[in-house]
């Protein structure tokens, strides 16, 4: 009841939150393997992400049903295309992910705000004001 | 939760940045070294990076995608050999062995590895930003 209830209050922006938390994080591993031969940069597709969140909530109650949950391929992430291929088959391009990075960083501090709105409007609600 | 593991990622990417300029900084220390035979010439020194799987699990707590030291290998391009009998390293044909140092490639590393690392610092700093910032929810 209470992961409706947040669900309903929070609009789901916590999970959206999660999401951007994660493309922070996938940027942060390409920057972090800049120099890592071989190493292959990954992105998250923010809309197939969210999309494939919101129908992990089919639950399956029945030995009968089949598992909607999307495994590890559908969770969004893809291998970027580099613009200009590289010698050691890294794929990363430095200039790319850190504009990438900022993109994302915004992103979660946008819905962090929007999260925010949420609570204070929670919080106004119960105090009857 | 995301956000922490941005530490682990980036401090592992810092590092590994700075044992590359270490490796630098003792390659452009030995640049001019000289030896008696070219076995015992300094050869440069070169790190090969590696990233850090998934799965893998450092100090009990879960440690993602990072980057880490693979192994450092010596620069296998020949030693230059020069003809000084009077030099107190000289062989018994006279010659005396240089190291393999090429150092303007070094200087380049060097920027190279700095720059890396300035990124990751940078990666530090948003990280500690947007975890502040997600502090400040409970204020809303």
């Amino acid at each position: 009841m209470s992961i409706h209830f947040a669900d309903k209050a929070l609009g789901g922006f916590q999970r959206s939150l999660e999401l951007r938390a994660k493309r922070v994080e996938l940027l942060s591993q390409n920057i972090a393997n800049a120099d890592t031969p071989n190493f292959k940069a990954r992105d998250l597709d923010f809309k197939a992400a969210m999309a494939s969140a919101q129908t992990q909530f089919v639950k399956t109650t029945h030995t009968g049903h089949i598992a909607s949950a999307p495994g590890g391929a559908a969770n969004g992430e893809f291998l970027t295309t580099p613009l200009n291929p590289s010698a050691d088959g890294n794929t990363v391009e430095i200039g790319v992910q850190q504009a990438k990075f900022g993109q994302a960083a915004a992103d979660y501090q946008a819905t962090l705000r929007f999260l925010e709105s949420r609570v204070s409007g929670i919080r106004k609600a119960l105090r009857g004001e | 939760m995301a956000i922490d593991s941005l530490f682990n990622i980036a401090s592992s990417a810092l590092n590994a940045q700075l044992t590359r300029m270490n490796t630098t900084a003792s390659n452009l220390a030995n640049a001019s070294t000289t030896a008696s035979s070219e076995a015992t010439a300094y050869k440069a020194k070169r790190v090969n990076f590696e990233s850090i799987v998934q799965e893998a699990q450092f100090d009990g707590q879960d440690f993602k995608g990072g980057v880490r030291i693979g192994d450092i290998v010596s620069d296998q391009t020949p030693v230059p050999s020069l003809f000084d009998p009077g030099h107190p390293n000289a062989d018994a044909n006279g010659y005396v062995y240089g190291s393999n140092v090429n150092e303007v490639a070094e200087m380049v590393d060097m920027m190279a590895a700095a720059r890396s690392y300035q990124n990751n610092v940078e990666v530090v700093n948003t990280a500690k930003q947007l975890m502040l910032r997600t502090l400040e929810i409970t204020k809303a």
